[in-house]
């Protein structure tokens, strides 16, 4: 044993610390060992709580991670052994039997290190045999370490609902054969996208909710960002992996969203659109890192959505003020996103960025063959009316921004648009 | 002749029935394979573990596209099966998604249930 025995509540601090710092790394070790999620997860929380009640007298251990480990191994023999008949029983004697011929000494043990398998975590949770939701959810709960109740919330799910999602999804895992592993070569590419969608997904999740709603919500996009950085760091270590320009094109993307994210609300909590942001308000410590991230990405040469999405943000992060947005460029970036992404909101994006580089009637007349697809998106009509703004077609616009209106139920974007109307009608009088 | 008889059950309900329950369906299952068998018209059968389990996977413009759940489209019909032996649900997609039905309709995998 290590430190020196100390109160209760320094103990349960650094209790918490490590849980926060390495509860994932633990439990990817003790699924490995384990081959189930369930028991992992259960075994882990029991760890928890010993290592409560243990290391205020006993003292707090040379690797505290590695004791955890260790003790929750031990609580799986335990459950293994009062487990009872047929297959249950045989498969938890495999694992008790692979366990013990493991020789584990209790003193070599907590110094000792073990793999960090939390890749293998991260594209099991991310595998796409299972639905979307349930995907971010499991990565929220065992890479993450949020609790149910955190993502019910987050999610504005009942927590019974969260809890049988997860349940489901592990379930899955576990019946359906869904491998513990890093997928091989041939299939790496592909599943790396799905992790970075989930990981996109949680960020965004995090970043649309800033506006209004929960407080919670926001911690969704540090978390992505975190686990970004954590994928990162363990591609690096892969002899075969190494740097993949798109996971870091994806964190340069959510660190240049994220700079902004303070500047997005007013006192009132009301929505500030990008022009009209103060500028000084973005956090340039997060921007200064973007963009370095970037060109870490972009200096590898293989382009992809990502970084095209990050570069654009990056051109906005460059402009002292909105007048000095380089349009052109921006216009230019996603006429090469398009290539990768043909859905109608890229292009409605794409119309707004020609239109800011050329004129509203470049935009305007892009915007037309969009209709059809987005006559229900409240973006659709918001970006139509301002471009017929900026066009100075009073009137048209207000219809415009009454469409827009009448497509949202959010009530920071109800306001917003509310004021672009009321502005309207002075012009109109 | 050879012919395929297919089991639809509610899954719900049997995913609740009790222990006893349980045993008496297994006993009258172990029964009817023992007559049948007896009868020489056994050639095999399986027990699959529920749909929740179930992965659908499909083939398009040499894309596999992989979901969760069941096949649910009314407009495809059962049409064969294969029983394959995988390491892995990813050896067994990938399988799937060779088989040429798997270009125009749907394939569903099942795990099947390993008694021993």
């Amino acid at each position: 044993m290590g430190l020196t025995p100390t109160n209760n509540h320094a103990i349960s601090q650094l209790v918490e610390e490590i849980f926060r710092q390495e509860g994932s790394k633990v439990l990817a070790a003790l699924i490995g060992r384990l081959g189930d999620f369930e028991l992992a997860q259960d075994v882990l929380q029991e760890a928890f709580v010993t290592a409560l009640e243990r290391w205020p007298h006993e003292g707090v251990p040379v690797n505290p991670a590695a004791w955890l480990v260790t003790t929750a191994r031990h609580r799986a023999i335990d459950r293994l052994r009062r487990a009872s008949v047929g297959l249950r029983k045989q498969k938890l004697w495999q694992t008790q039997t692979q366990i013990e011929t493991e020789e584990y000494n209790e003193i070599t043990f907590a110094a000792e290190s073990f793999p960090d398998e939390r890749l293998k975590l991260i594209f099991t949770c991310c595998h796409p045999a299972l639905n979307l939701d349930a995907r971010v959810a499991l990565t929220l709960h065992t890479l993450g370490g949020l609790t149910t109740p955190e993502i019910a919330l987050a999610f504005l799910v009942p927590e019974t609902t969260m809890a049988q999602r997860l349940v489901r999804a592990k379930r899955k895992i576990k019946e359906a054969g869904i491998a513990y592993a890093v997928p091989p070569p041939h299939h790496l590419n592909e599943r790396l996208d799905g992790v970075l969608a989930v990981l996109y997904l949680i960020f965004n999740a995090g970043y649309n909710a800033s506006l209004g709603q929960s407080l919670v919500r926001p911690e969704l996009c540090a978390e992505a960002i975190r686990m970004n950085r954590a994928l990162i760091s363990l591609l690096q270590n892969e002899p075969m992996l190494g740097e993949e320009p798109e996971v870091l094109g994806l964190l340069a993307l959510m660190l240049l969203h994220d700079s902004r994210r303070e500047a997005r609300t007013g006192p009132q909590g009301e929505m500030i659109v990008l022009e009209e942001q103060d500028r000084t308000r973005w956090n340039r410590s997060q921007i200064v890192e973007g963009h370095a991230m970037l060109d870490s990405a972009l200096a590898l040469r293989r382009p992809g959505p990502y970084q095209i999405q990050a570069a654009i943000s990056a051109l906005h992060s460059q402009a002292a003020q909105a007048q000095d947005t380089d349009w052109y460029q921006i216009s230019m970036l996603y006429a090469e996103l398009v290539r990768y992404n043909q859905s109608p909101v890229v292009r409605l994006n794409w119309a707004v960025a020609v239109a800011m580089a050329t004129t509203p009637a470049r935009g305007l007349e892009m915007l037309t063959e969009l209709e059809a697809g987005l006559q229900n998106y409240y973006l659709f009509h918001a970006a139509r009316a301002d471009l017929l703004r900026r066009a100075e077609n009073w009137q048209a616009a207000q219809v415009a921004y009454r469409q827009a209106l009448s497509l949202t139920q959010n009530g920071i974007e109800q306001a917003f648009l509310q004021r672009r109307l009321d502005e309207l009608q002075t012009m109109l009088s | 002749m050879r012919y395929l008889a297919l089991i639809y059950t509610n899954e719900a309900a049997a995913l609740k029935a009790s222990e006893a329950e349980k045993q008496a369906e297994m006993t009258a299952y172990n029964d009817f394979t023992t007559v049948v068998g007896a009868r020489g018209a056994m050639l095999g059968g399986e027990a699959l573990h529920p749909t929740s389990s179930a992965t659908t996977v499909r083939r398009r413009d040499g894309k596999v596209l992989t979901t969760d759940g069941p096949f649910a489209e009314t407009k495809e019909q059962l049409g064969g099966y294969f029983v394959f032996k995988c390491k892995d649900l990813d050896e067994a997609i990938e399988l799937a998604a060779m088989i040429p039905g798997a270009q125009t309709g749907s394939i569903e995998i099942r795990p099947v249930v390993e008694w021993e």
